[in-house]
């Protein structure tokens, strides 16, 4: 295990569409070593050149954990993002040398589990593909249901189904399939954890559902993929740093900090990991705050933002960095 | 040209010494002539060769010896070694991790050749060649941490990563100072840190929890901790105080020199990669006060810290009984000059 690092230098070994929104990336390392060993639910960030500008964005891996000569992501395009997918599938091909973060684990498997759970909607189901692969693996006990728009869009479904058999339920909308969640819920094993991956009105719905049919919180775990959110041009200035900086609409606060040769911490750049974590030390003005990471309390008293995610629209804003 | 390992005990006839260069590279945790309760945790990154830093896992000359003290530990005490179900695969993590780390160090010593999942430990200074596989834990004569632990110097403590909190759910757990592993073991990181005096300002705790449960794969953490045992014994746990509680109130200004021991634990923090777990290994140091003073800045130095340390930790350290005894000896290799700054002898 390598130190003082927490960047791999990567190659694109392949590039593979999965159907019209959903692209695969593979990356070994340069070097020709294998990669870290990592666990399922794991992310790395990706480290996109766009000409002057520095992206990073996370991604689940998706390959098994019990192989690591290779990673691979899966990528699904959005077009009115704000450009990190667009970049990937128009810009990234194999043969790019590339730079990936170690992977790191915010959505692990609680292995006290008896059974495994797992609900995943859309581009959901990636951190599931390394986590019935390591459950598979150790013998593990795991049920997945996955909602998907159309079969056409029903990334990886056929592989899960070909894998796991009767452990895979698919659901799709266009042919009003829903699947039932009370009755998933209230007929499980004691000792199940159960996971979701999918958009935020998925989570919402699961979390609330689990709650109110008296699912303990410890047995519940989510992964939002809060993408940061395009927003109005904003200044700020870096009480500590000494900057004044501009946050244009395309850019994350995070990235306008990095931009101005700051070093601020992060894991997730999601909302959900809390490392970014930042003190605000004044402000005129209004926050958007998407995290997920701070209390609703946090949000009102304004002293506190995560900037990997959250932006401002107002006056002046002064951050502790 | 590889470590000459020591026959020596750590009780009984309290054979146990330092040679002279293992003086040089020990681990002093004072830095200035003072002492205050910090969080100081830093990168765990490759130090000075010759120190203890060489190597993020070190084994030293006493290690052969230090194994058979863990053996005799664990005859006596099976519970010393425990580890919940779900832990079993981030005992493999630790079985990977420290072969890893001690056969690239100690190449002489420590062969690690993988062939898949099929792997084949060589390790010279215990007279053992296993091959196994890994994952396979019925291919092994121990669980997979006990029998990495059974060979690796320092205690290891994996904690699960669950609900933003640490849980001790599994450990080595025989050269502690007076903690215990079945005590505390399945409790969080709170519950097992309750008994610490001047640290209850909770904010220290949840500091250092919010930065252990950020710790990244492939960038451990360090920090020392310190304190003192009279005789060279590792093992001080709760269990055993009737044997070495008492010695406490053996220290007579003719014995300090050979009797009081800095004890000094080097513990180090890692990201298990397969099971996200967290490793904490605490790797103990021992040097008799005899041995330290033959480097005058570590003598005086050591005279004033442990003369001015606040009255409630040293209650907590278990100095207060010995402490007037061992301050009077030690003020005598103090001539009152200035201490250069840093850790290192001059
Ligand atoms: S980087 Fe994780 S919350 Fe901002």
């Amino acid at each position: 295990m390598s130190t003082g690092t927490t960047r791999l230098d990567v190659v694109v070994s392949d590039v593979v569409p999965v159907n019209e929104l959903v692209t695969r990336f593979h990356f070994r390392r340069r070097d020709g070593e294998l990669l870290p060993t990592f666990s399922g639910g794991a992310h790395v960030v990706v480290e996109m050149r766009d000409g002057e500008r520095t992206r990073l964005n996370p991604y689940s891996l998706m390959g098994s954990p019990l192989d690591t000569r290779e990673y691979t992501i899966s990528v699904r395009r959005d077009d009115v993002g704000r450009g990190g997918s667009l970049f990937m599938h128009r810009s990234v091909k194999p043969g790019l040398e590339m730079v990936i973060s170690y992977p790191v684990n915010l959505f692990s498997l609680d292995l006290r589990a008896k059974k495994h759970l797992m609900l995943a909607g859309g581009i959901g189901i990636t951190p599931f593909m390394a986590q019935t692969a390591q459950l598979a693996g150790e013998g593990g006990n795991f049920e997945l249901h996955y909602t998907c728009r159309t079969a056409s869009l029903g990334t990886y479904a056929d592989v899960l189904r070909e894998r796991y058999d009767r452990r895979i339920r698919l659901y799709h909308d266009d042919l009003d399939e829903r699947i039932d969640l009370d009755r998933l819920l209230s007929t499980q094993p004691l000792g199940t954890h159960l996971y979701v991956c999918g958009p935020a009105g998925m989570i919402n719905w699961v979390r609330d559902r689990a709650a109110d049919l008296g699912w303990p919180s410890e047995a519940v775990h989510f992964e939002h993929f809060a993408a940061p959110q395009p927003g109005l041009p904003f200044d700020v200035t870096l009480a500590v740093s000494g900057k004044t900086i501009r946050v244009d609409e395309q850019q994350s606060l995070l990235e306008a900090i990095e931009a101005a040769g700051v070093d601020p911490p992060y894991l997730c750049r999601g909302g959900v990991c809390g490392q970014c974590e930042t003190n605000v030390i004044s402000y005129d003005g209004k926050f958007i705050h998407n995290d997920h990471w701070l209390s609703e309390e946090d949000h009102r008293s304004g002293c506190k933002i995560m900037p990997c995610v959250s932006r401002f629209e107002g006056k002046s804003l002064v951050l502790e960095r | 040209m590889g470590i000459t390992f020591r026959k020596e005990t750590f009780r009984d006839d309290f054979t146990f010494k330092n040679s002279p260069e293992h003086i040089r590279r020990f681990p002093f945790p004072f830095h200035e002539d003072s002492y205050m309760y910090a969080v100081n945790i830093e990168p765990h990154v490759v130090g000075p060769k010759g120190s203890v830093l060489e190597n993020l896992i070190d084994v030293d000359e006493h290690y052969v010896a230090e194994m058979q003290d863990r053996a005799l530990v664990l005859a006596e005490d099976p519970l010393r070694c425990q580890s919940l179900p779900h832990m079993t695969l981030a005992g493999w993590d630790l079985l990977e991790l420290l072969m890893e780390q001690q056969a690239l160090g100690y190449p002489e010593h420590f062969t690690l050749a993988r062939d898949g999942d099929r792997w084949r430990w060589i390790n010279r200074p215990l007279g053992i060649d296993d091959t196994f596989t890994f994952g396979d834990t019925s291919t092994l004569p121990y669980g997979p941490m006990e029998y990495i632990t059974r060979q690796s110097q320092g205690d290891f403590c994996i904690l699960d990563q669950r609900d933003g909190n640490l849980w001790m759910d599994a450990g080595m757990v025989t050269t502690q100072a007076d903690w215990s592993l079945d005590f505390d073991i399945g409790m969080n990181f709170f519950e097992w840190h309750a008994p610490v005096p001047l640290a209850h300002e909770k904010g220290i705790f949840t500091r250092a929890l919010k930065f252990l449960t950020n710790i990244q794969q492939g960038k451990p953490a360090r920090r020392l901790n310190w304190t003192m045992t009279i005789n060279p014994r590792l093992d001080t746990s709760p269990e055993n105080y009737h044997k070495w509680g008492p010695d406490r109130t053996t220290v007579t200004p003719e014995n300090v020199g050979d009797k009081v021991h800095l004890r000094v634990e080097l513990q180090s923090f890692w990201r298990l990669p397969r099971s996200n777990g967290i490793v904490f290994p605490i790797r103990c140091y021992l040097i008799k006060m005899d041995e330290l003073v033959t480097q005058p800045k570590w003598a005086r130095r050591l005279h004033r810290v442990i003369r001015d340390l606040p009255e409630e930790l040293a209650t907590y350290k278990g100095l207060t009984r010995y402490r007037p005894t061992l301050v009077e000896w030690l003020s005598k290799l103090d001539d009152g000059s200035a201490t250069s700054p840093g850790f290192g002898p001059d």
